[in-house]
């Protein structure tokens, strides 16, 4: 019986050296590297004369820019400024000796798809992006976090990061989630009750009989917005499904040292006896599928929800953010979510975009027609190997029926920085992670979902709930 | 780094909770490989009525002047008075790049969001966290008719405002060095190279799958 946490155990491993300010230097055992926070970091390695310490612990791949239309794939980047970033990751990759998936490779796709996909990401390693939804990798029982660019550069030259531990928060979501309740509507239903400051100086694990039930797929998504609830990271223990899931992929190890990995994976839990700083438990079948109303995530309601009052707010500076909310959202205090139209939706990005979730959106999409009021309904698969096994399964097509568009993989209109995105004042059921003003085009107005709940409101044009269809 | 020098600065209240960093540096121009010139477009859609993009020259656009940063008082301000959770979402340092270039040394708010915190102190930024209470009362006299002026002491980690109220504040030790000193973190780390190559070579014995390459 022992007494440590799976984050001791992680942070324990990983230390190479502690200063005499309680300081610890990290080793950092895998970086995914990606187009918008890489450029700064090569040019300051140019600048020292310095070399990466361990090139072979770094993949790259370009994302964030890219057009998820075939024919401007095919064509070149029409955006100069972004067809100069994506560019200028292929020359450092070049010149560095970093491996990379360019846009016209299968491989290529959202780095947090692509990392587990790949085997790249290894459960019990430190996993590090200049990206804050790198927090995803914590599905396997690995320490991983989003990071600037600085630190990037850090981690390109040294392998290692200058940090402290962080405190311990346990989630456990405890039974069984109702049928049509998804890992989207768990995590959403945490960052309502935690609050999006909730996890901050937290390394938060997620556990519970209902936590464990979840897919690996689904176990991704959890922790994937666990940085929404403001956490430095998420965890999940291992279990025989993270280890089958690690099997025969291109980047895990194989045969005898994939036995010998296996061994140690399986101790990577939390001990019986393990105390953390905070517990917190919640009812699964207590949570319903959610909808975001607002501009935070936190902002979040159950399906059967009323858009909330700043009146009833006793505290003045949530009252003013509701009040905002409210008008950046063009929503009036009470209206049902049900009765909120919409103008776009979009599944895909780092958190919703694996088969599992296209699976799901097509069993709902399925001999169901997109309402006439949406002007754009996208689906963007995660990466070139997810679209292919979905066209292998006939997804695409059923998808292309319904009147949804199908896309080359990328992050798309979770962020906008590429060609999709809302006009001001459009409103969007997005299977992405952030609602902020402007996040998904300036004056757009963003509703987070899971995949089954956003082809519900294609079908409808308004929110629903998936299970009444 | 350039080392943080104490100094004497303007406060600008910017009065909402869960500033993001795409408020704070709209995704946009994010597509620089650049790391300077973002002050510019510091809080870009709060602080303009039309859209801005890349390169844009901003001296002829529509401001909207409701926004703090656009109130003459403020416009030279060094130290940003915030609300809760400052700073959360996206992992991107552009967003203490813009603060830094707009001319920010000092943020203070109730709470920040951890990757923005570590990320200012990267960039010369001095995030400090105060309890709600003392924001409460900085922001009732930073919103008065003169502006609240506070000289920041590192060494010391002292306020000190300009009705005399003196307000201490925490630092960690290591943070703090490495601001004062303006260190560069990686030339530091590199002298730990022997150290960094002995736990490598532990580890290869110990978890020989984790440097295993394709």
């Amino acid at each position: 019986m022992g007494t440590k946490t799976l984050y001791d155990k992680l942070w324990n491993t990983h230390v190479v050296r502690v200063d005499d300010t309680g300081t610890a230097l990290l080793y950092i055992d895998r970086q995914l590297v990606h187009e918008v926070t890489s450029p700064q970091a090569f040019e300051g390695l140019r600048l020292a004369g310095r070399q990466p310490w361990r090139t072979s612990a770094n993949l790259a791949v370009p994302d964030h820019n890219v057009p998820t239309a075939s024919a401007e794939r095919a064509a070149g980047i029409t955006d100069p400024v972004a067809r100069i970033q994506v560019a200028a990751l292929g020359t450092n990759c070049a010149s560095f000796g970093i491996t990379e998936f360019a846009m016209g490779d299968p491989r290529q796709g959202i780095v947090h798809v692509i990392g587990p996909e790949q085997g790249f990401t290894l459960p019990g390693s430190t996993i590090v992006c200049g990206d804050s939804h790198t927090s995803t990798h914590g599905a396997f029982g690995a320490l991983a976090f989003g990071i600037g660019t600085s630190e990037v550069e850090h981690v390109l030259a040294t392998q290692c990061l200058i940090q402290r531990p962080s405190k311990t928060m346990l989630i456990s979501v405890d039974g069984e989630l109702g049928a049509g309740v998804t890992a989207k509507d768990i995590v959403l239903a945490i960052i309502g009750a935690i609050g999006t400051a909730g996890g901050t100086g937290y390394v938060i694990e997620f556990g519970g009989e209902a936590i464990r039930a979840l897919s690996i797929e689904g176990r991704m998504t959890v922790c994937n917005m666990t940085i929404e609830a403001g956490a430095r990271a998420g965890l999940i223990a291992v279990d025989e499904k993270t280890i089958e899931y690690m099997r025969g992929r291109p980047y895990a190890p194989s045969g005898e040292l994939f036995e010998q990995a296996a061994a140690y994976w399986r101790t990577l839990v939390s001990d019986d006896d393990a105390t953390f700083d905070r517990v917190l438990h919640l009812d699964a079948a207590s949570i319903q599928p959610q909808v975001t109303w607002g501009t935070s995530p936190e902002m979040v309601l159950p399906i059967d929800g009323q858009v909330p009052d700043p009146a009833a707010e006793s505290d003045p500076v949530k009252a003013d953010s509701i009040r905002r909310a409210l008008a950046y959202m063009g929503l009036t205090a009470g209206q049902p979510i049900t009765e909120i139209a919409v103008d776009k939706v979009f599944i895909g990005s780092c958190t919703n975009s694996r088969i599992e979730d296209l699976r799901a959106a097509a069993a709902v999409a399925n001999g169901r027609k997109v309402s006439k009021n949406i002007k754009l309904a996208l689906v963007v698969p995660g990466s070139g190997l997810v679209k292919e096994q979905a066209e292998a399964e006939g997804l695409d097509r059923i998808f292309t029926a319904a009147g949804f568009e199908w896309r080359e993989p990328g992050c798309s209109m979770c962020l906008a920085m590429n060609a999709d995105r809302l006009e001001a004042g459009e409103r969007c059921a997005s299977t992405s992670n952030r609602n902020f003003e402007g996040r998904q085009g300036q004056g757009g107005r963003t509703h987070l979902v899971s995949p089954a709940m956003a082809v519900a409101a294609a079908v409808t044009g308004h929110f629903v709930d998936v299970r009444t269809l | 780094m350039q080392p943080f020098q104490n100094f004497t600065g303007v406060v600008a209240p910017l009065d909402r909770a869960n500033v993001d960093t795409d408020a704070i540096i709209p995704k946009q121009f994010l597509k620089s490989i650049k790391r300077s010139g973002f002050g510019p477009y510091l809080f870009d859609e709060l602080r303009y009525l039309d859209h801005g993009e890349p390169d844009m020259d901003c001296s002829n656009r529509p401001l909207n002047s409701n926004f703090v940063l656009n109130d003459s008082r403020f416009s030279s301000a060094q130290i940003l008075l915030a609300r809760e959770n400052f700073g959360c979402g996206s992992s991107r340092e552009h967003a203490p790049w813009a603060l830094a270039d707009f001319g920010f040394r000092v943020i203070l708010a109730p709470s920040f969001a951890d990757i923005f915190f570590n990320n200012c102190f990267k960039n010369g930024i001095l995030p400090i966290q105060l309890k709600s209470d003392l924001i409460n009362a900085l922001f009732e006299k930073a919103s008065g008719a003169t502006p609240l002026q506070i000289a920041v002491d590192l060494p010391a980690q002292l306020l000190t405002l300009n009705d005399g109220e003196t307000i201490p504040f925490t630092v960690d030790a290591g943070n703090k060095q490495r601001l004062i000193e303006g260190l560069d973190d990686i030339g530091l780390t590199l002298q730990q190279a022997d150290a960094i190559r002995e736990y490598e070579a532990r580890r290869r014995i110990e978890a020989p799958w984790v440097f295993y390459t394709v």
